[in-house]
């Protein structure tokens, strides 16, 4: 048989099981989806949509450019390996069409040296010849730097990588025995048949022609053979997230999302996680705490390798919710909504919950806009009664909706895996809320303003109280006086990272005082560690959190640290002897409108 | 008997030694701070659910630190999670903790004793 080798038979067989097992697994996970997930595919798999998902598959599963934006070394590390290899089956793919005489197998490419031995003779050749040194080189380097990230994180700008398993260490050390033995292979038919360029020619001269005529099968039946056992473990290893995320890509440009169960889709997430461990640097229990093992990195491998459950469960308690991860993942994966499925409590309470909300009645609210307090606010009611100076010094109409009695949004179910409750008790405080026909809902609590964005379907427009003092400020309908006080501003993590609100809050402090600088701020905030999505630390353990957090707060020695969360300022409060207040209140005791007398507010 | 406006407490005693103390003393196990509470009541003043119903929290953990569990579980499904109790219990008590891992302590599926 022409262009054959017993050599390539590995090959051949990890190419096969690879494709027969990622395809029986694909077709099981697609079937998995639920119902709402398989309409989406349904109606958009051939619109459009498919030309924006293209564009993403080439800059994230190869160029890798989410990672490149957040550190540039890691992002060449995973550039080189996965551009430089694709690049190497494409342009191996096209050269050997070219160059090979006789039948063509597609194990040619792979082992085009091996199967053309005659030197590069016209400017094609030579040009391809070089090309494919090149691209080789790149990849090595790529291999290299991941040799010295697992040595020595930090020269690549981690400060720890993930713990991996037996097997995942295995695949990797197969992953990283490829290229250098590609390149030897090469570079011994190169010794023999000078058929190499600059890369493969020059390493291969160094070798006496007995010894590379000995080394030649060998070499090239290593390289087979790392690349079978590679293919063999890839569908059960964390390298599935190198097929994997193209489906996921495509899936979520379809308009797929986590549903409150595990389905299909989340099955493409967990396998579309490469395990490269961004999650772990900022995420506050780690590097405050040295908690190791609860990383959305560890809960995504525990879930999708069905480990014991009460180690998922584990895992999956012990997570403030700060959405950081979330922010971090190259794959951007939907971990907070993965965190919560892990957390799922099952369909035992299928009752209707909460009936004692319904005798509740919405106060009619029409042309006023209702205030939502939440339930937080209750316990720091400075904030409810500075919104409320504020809405009369503007001259807004309001209601306070649970000025009274306060309902909890839901969020704290929802988080807690409740999810039949949670719902329930959503569907009472719609029903409250659109019963009083307001114009506009405000509340002061990022938690609750999280919840109404995401969960609801209200149909008013919803604002966080910064947005609204923002709005308020700007269109003049409150005048504030500008001082010379210094603000630092803690972006809470409900309000920041899960919501977006940057900008807002900032303006508004801009407006009365000078705004300082802190070192982690905005995507990068640090989390008070009093969020509600952690049931399971200690007192001890959220006091630590809370001082990593305020220690970053009060370094430029700002007159007031300022926040916009009732949680965050509750837990500033007691922690320390700067003044902690809630943007409200800064606006409430800066206000200037004539007509309002300024109530001043020694808090 | 005539109504007089007013009622006397029916007597409310169970012997202790008799007790099924096993899902109680799982709870301790499962949420240490809970050794701390001194029954003050600050959980069930603060309560947003005790707001519209007649829940208390501060009875429900104690009857089930007690080995009462009868009509527990309807109890708790009143509370709505918000963890003001937790915010204000003087002592620390983890209470979001507490009501979670009694309520699954009281799911008959999670039923291990």
């Amino acid at each position: 048989m022409a262009n054959f080798h017993p050599f390539v038979v590995p090959f051949v067989f990890g190419a096969l099981a690879l494709f027969v097992i990622c395809g029986y697994k694909y077709v099981r996970w697609i079937k998995q989806f639920d119902r709402k997930q398989q309409k989406l595919i349904k109606k958009n798999m051939f619109s459009t949509r498919i030309f924006p998902a293209i564009k993403e598959m080439f800059n994230e599963c190869l160029l890798h450019l989410r990672i490149t934006k957040k550190n540039w070394r890691l992002g060449y590390m995973h550039r080189s390996i996965a551009f430089g290899w694709f690049l190497l089956i494409v342009v191996g793919a096209i050269e050997s069409r070219i160059g090979i005489k006789g039948p063509f197998h597609f194990w040619c490419a792979i082992f085009y040296r091996f199967f053309h031995h005659n030197p590069p003779v016209n400017g094609t050749e030579v040009f391809f010849t070089q090309l494919m040194d090149l691209i080789l080189l790149y990849v090595l380097s790529g291999i290299f730097l991941a040799f010295v990230k697992k040595i020595h994180s930090r020269v690549l700008g981690m400060k720890r990588t993930t713990k991996h398993t037996v097997m995942d260490t295995t695949v990797k050390i197969a992953l990283w025995a490829i290229f250098p033995l590609r390149l030897l292979s090469e570079a011994v038919t190169a010794r023999l048949y000078a058929n190499g360029g600059f890369l493969t020619q020059t390493l291969g001269d160094l070798f006496s022609r007995p010894v590379a005529d000995f080394l030649e099968i060998p070499l090239w039946s290593l390289y087979s053979i790392a690349l079978c056992i590679f293919f063999l473990m890839l569908p059960f290893t964390r390298y599935m997230h190198i097929f994997t995320e193209v489906f996921l890509i495509y899936f979520r440009k379809l308009g797929l999302r986590d549903s409150v169960k595990m389905t299909g889709y989340t099955k493409f997430e967990l396998s579309a996680c490469s395990r490269c461990g961004m999650c772990i640097d900022r995420c506050p229990l780690y590097n405050t705490l040295d908690i190791n093992d609860v990383q959305s990195v560890y809960l995504l491998r525990n879930l999708r390798n069905l480990e014991h459950h009460q180690d998922i469960l584990a895992a999956g308690k012990n997570c403030l919710m700060c959405h950081q991860c979330a922010e971090d993942c190259p794959v951007d994966i939907d971990l907070m909504s993965i965190r919560r499925i892990s957390r799922d409590k099952g369909d035992t309470d299928m009752a209707d919950n909460y009936r004692y909300l319904d005798p509740v009645k919405g106060f009619n609210a029409i042309g006023r806009v209702a205030y939502f307090g939440g339930c937080m606010t209750q316990l720091t009611p400075t904030i409810s009664e500075s919104m409320k100076t504020i809405f009369e010094a503007a001259g807004v109409k309001y209601w306070h909706l649970d000025g009274e009695r306060a309902i909890c949004c839901g969020r704290p179910l929802l988080q807690q895996g409740f999810n039949k409750q949670a719902a329930d008790l959503r569907r009472k405080v719609s029903e409250l809320i659109s019963s009083c026909n307001a114009t506009a809902l405000i509340t002061s609590c990022p938690i609750c303003y999280n919840t109404f964005k995401h969960e609801y379907h209200l149909n008013i427009p919803i604002y966080h109280h910064t947005e609204y003092l923002d709005m308020l400020i700007k269109s003049g309908k409150l005048s504030v006086k500008q001082t010379d006080t210094t603000f630092t501003y803690h972006d809470p993590c409900d309000l920041g990272r899960g919501c977006g609100v940057y900008e807002q809050p900032r303006e508004v402090l801009k407006a009365i005082g000078q705004l300082k600088q802190i070192s982690a701020e905005k995507e990068n905030s640090v989390c008070c560690g009093m969020n509600l999505g952690n049931t399971v630390l200690s007192l001890d353990q959220q006091t630590k959190l809370r001082d990593k957090s305020l220690q970053i707060l009060t370094e430029p020695n700002p007159d007031v640290v300022v926040t916009a969360c009732p949680m965050c300022k509750k837990a500033f409060k007691h922690g320390t002897e700067a003044n902690v207040k809630d943007i409200a209140e800064v606006v409430a005791s800066s206000i200037q409108n004539e007509e309002c007398r300024i109530m001043n507010y020694e808090l | 008997m005539a109504d007089f406006g007013f009622k006397i407490k029916q007597t409310r005693s169970f012997n202790l030694s008799q007790a099924d103390l096993r899902k109680a003393d799982r709870l301790l196990e499962e949420v240490p701070s809970y050794r701390l509470c001194i029954g003050c009541g600050g959980c069930t003043a603060t309560c947003s659910a005790r707001q519209f119903t007649d829940f208390d929290i501060r009875k429900v953990h104690n009857t089930f630190r007690r080995g009462q569990y009868d009509k527990l579980a309807d109890e708790l499904r009143k509370c709505m999670l918000c963890g003001k109790c937790t915010l204000v219990c003087p002592r620390g008590v983890n209470l979001r903790s507490l009501i979670i891992n009694m309520r699954q302590l009281l799911t008959p599926s999670n039923e291990t004793f």
